[in-house]
């Protein structure tokens, strides 16, 4: 799946990284927990969030993901949009809750491959 | 075995928001020297849940990464409080970090386990009211 079906399922704001919206992503993962993606996430391209501080996008970056999407629009902060931009990161922002746009995204064929336990 | 090449980082123990600089930089150096994916990813994450608890436990440290031919070195030097009971914290879910940690999504307990698993070898000096010094390594074979 491209980063723009992700916006499009997700009828999201492109943050920041617009040039990246044709790159392919084959899964994700939904958190608030950094510690549990750091933990039990692998090969994962994309992150579901509504955690919103410079780790999230470090954190996101540790483990090579491509985008991060902030649920119930959550906003970046500057400084994590700079950090995202450093790092050629997509952010986008939907309004959807993070159930529904996990859900949404699953269903469309985005898997969740990967996830270790 | 001759030491090919050290980094060294002091990390802020006053601002959590920082906290993961070291880190990111470490995962750029390694990038440029041409290490494996898989082996920076392994550094970088130990490396991150390290400097984040010596953010959140200890007011800081040192940070030293040495590089040599057949392994990567991760060196974390603090002065905190020290580990009261090491088994207890290696254990996945237990966690000592105040609830304004937890709300900024770590202090789930993860941080030494996740230190473990990412590592192929840790070791852990503490003592109470001293400090913490932990080692550990990646192979790169």
């Amino acid at each position: 799946m491209k980063i723009s079906q992700i916006q499009e399922l997700l009828e999201a704001e492109v943050i920041c990284g617009g040039n990246e919206l044709d790159k392919e992503v084959s899964s994700a993962c939904g958190s608030d927990m950094m510690s549990d993606v750091l933990a039990y996430v692998k090969d994962q391209a994309v992150l579901l969030t509504g955690l919103v501080n410079p780790q999230v996008v470090r954190t996101a970056e540790m483990m090579d993901m491509v985008c991060i999407v902030f649920v119930r629009s959550k906003a970046p902060t500057e400084e994590m949009i700079t950090l995202a931009e450093e790092h050629g990161m997509v952010l986008l922002k939907t309004s959807k809750r993070m159930y529904e746009a996990c859900g949404k995204l699953y269903a469309a064929g985005l898997g969740a491959k990967g996830v270790t336990v | 075995m001759s030491e090919a090449v050290r980094f060294h980082f002091t990390v802020d123990g006053d601002d959590f928001t920082s906290a993961g600089q070291a880190s990111v930089q470490v995962k750029k150096n390694l990038r440029t020297l041409g290490i494996a994916p898989e082996i920076i990813r392994k550094v970088s994450i130990a490396m991150y849940e390290g400097e984040i608890n010596m953010v959140i436990h200890a007011g800081g440290g040192e940070a030293d990464v040495l590089i040599f031919e057949d392994r990567i070195e991760i060196h974390l030097c603090d002065n905190g409080p020290g580990i009261a009971n090491i088994d207890l914290a290696m254990q996945e879910g237990f966690s000592t970090a105040p609830d304004n940690i937890r709300s900024l999504g770590f202090g789930a307990g993860m941080g030494l386990p996740n230190m473990k698993r990412y590592s192929d070898s840790i070791t852990i000096d503490s003592a109470l009211g001293k400090g913490t010094k932990i080692l550990m390594t990646v192979n790169l074979s």
